[in-house]
């Protein structure tokens, strides 16, 4: 079973290496969108400071939307979803690896590059650790919540606006977490409890996605 | 060994075939055939656990696969319309993560003359510059690591292979029958296998 799931984690890792502007398309758009903003509103550093973490995070969310159109597509496309929902390993373990593998490429690069947008918005750089922390618990979540609307929205037309209609409200707790917590660092308080509840989303959607997007991939299969 | 009850398939709200009853013992091979539109590939998705049925169901040693889940997965290969191969990967990378992830990893050496069978020996390219052909015979190259998976279930498995590649893919399943293995196909044209049993979906 954990053999399945590595080999899924390979060879996404292995697809994404072998189309590497996927993965760049994602990153440079959230780049592009956090930089927007100073260019819209004006560089005033008190103003920037004060939504820089809700700018960042807002990028985070429609950077990862971009990508989970792809996350089920192909491999539907080709068949081979139809080979994974006849895997030894169940599905709910088989879609957990490709979330994974998703967050590994998309999620995970947003919390590297984040300090650097961060910079960018002259937030104090005790800051960068609570707002790095928070993309890294907050990234999975979307991940996979993200993935369980990918595999409902599978094959059907416009899928990618419903996709965005459909998903975009549920990742609005973390979002509110996500950014209050570094809003919470910056007023001098404690941020821990917004981390805390961003932490228990993380196990919560462990827990729980994967066997929703198992279910929905097989209805989409049908 | 696989049961098939009065089984109904209906698709967009019409009725493909209704009451179909057949069995499929160990070392016996089903064709099914039928035009376009009867429900071939319905079948077999059926078959194997994809598609829940209208009506009736699918038993595998007696238990009906609803109930067997995984543990029926793993006792069959199902190779369908689409070839299930990743245009970026290499033939032996596709198959082996294909093994792979059906439970049965393959060494490297295997995987190399399994392709060989299927006549794609040395062929290093990604399958993105491969003919249609080709890309058929990696898929199919499945089968020759398959032999321990007692249940084949393949969908037009003859279509766009040339002369070498109909014979050896008729031999592996002539190997997989003597070896006590059953295998279902759809297929347009009569493959020329004698002893097939036929579920014919005009009918």
């Amino acid at each position: 079973m954990l053999d399945a799931a590595r080999g899924i984690v390979r060879r996404d890792l292995l697809l994404a290496l072998r189309r590497r502007t996927d993965i760049a398309t994602a990153l440079l758009f959230f780049v592009v969108v956090a930089s927007l903003f100073p260019l819209g509103i004006g560089a005033e550093p008190n103003l920037l400071r004060a939504i820089a973490p809700g700018v960042i995070w807002v990028a985070a969310l429609l950077s990862t939307l971009l990508s989970l159109a792809r996350l089920f597509a192909a491999d539907h496309a080709d068949g081979t979803l139809e080979q994974l929902a006849l895997g030894a390993a169940p599905l709910g373990v088989v879609v957990a690896a490709k979330s994974f593998a998703h967050w590994l490429l998309s999620g995970l690069p947003l919390v590297l590059i984040a300090p650097l947008i961060a910079l960018q918005y002259d937030l104090p750089q005790p800051l960068y650790g609570v707002l790095a922390l928070s993309l890294l618990l907050g990234t999975p979540v979307l991940s996979m919540v993200g993935a369980i609307g990918a595999a409902l929205t599978l094959g059907i037309r416009g899928g990618g606006v419903l996709l965005a209609l459909l998903v975009l409200p549920l990742y609005v707790p973390v979002l509110i977490m996500g950014a209050g917590s570094v809003e919470m660092a910056a007023a001098g308080l404690d941020p821990g409890g917004q981390l805390l509840i961003l932490g228990a989303l993380l196990v919560f959607s462990a827990a729980f996605a994967p066997w929703a997007i198992a279910a929905a991939l097989r209805i989409s299969l049908e | 060994m696989l049961e098939a009850a009065q089984l109904e398939c209906e698709r967009g709200g019409r009725s493909l075939f209704k009451s179909l009853s057949f069995t499929l013992e160990p070392g016996e091979a089903l064709r099914v055939a039928g035009a376009n539109g009867r429900g071939k590939t319905s079948l077999l998705r059926i078959l194997c656990g994809l598609l829940p049925p209208a009506q009736g169901e699918v038993r595998w040693k007696g238990t009906p696969i609803r109930a067997l889940k995984e543990e029926f997965s793993r006792e069959l290969v199902y190779l369908g319309h689409a070839p299930a191969v990743k245009e970026d990967l290499t033939a032996a990378e596709n198959l082996a993560i294909a093994c792979r992830l059906a439970g049965n990893p393959q060494p490297d050496d295997a995987v190399a003359e399994a392709l060989a069978q299927l006549g794609l020996a040395g062929v290093n390219q990604q399958v993105r510059k491969m003919s249609q052909g080709q890309r058929r015979r990696a898929a199919l190259a499945r089968l020759a690591l398959s032999a321990s998976v007692p249940l084949w279930l393949l969908d037009e498995p003859f279509s766009a292979l040339d002369a070498g590649g109909i014979n050896a893919l008729r031999g592996l399943i002539c190997k997989h029958l003597e070896c006590g293995g059953a295998v279902a196909f759809t297929t347009h044209q009569d493959p020329g296998m004698g002893a097939a049993k036929l579920v014919d979906l005009d009918a």
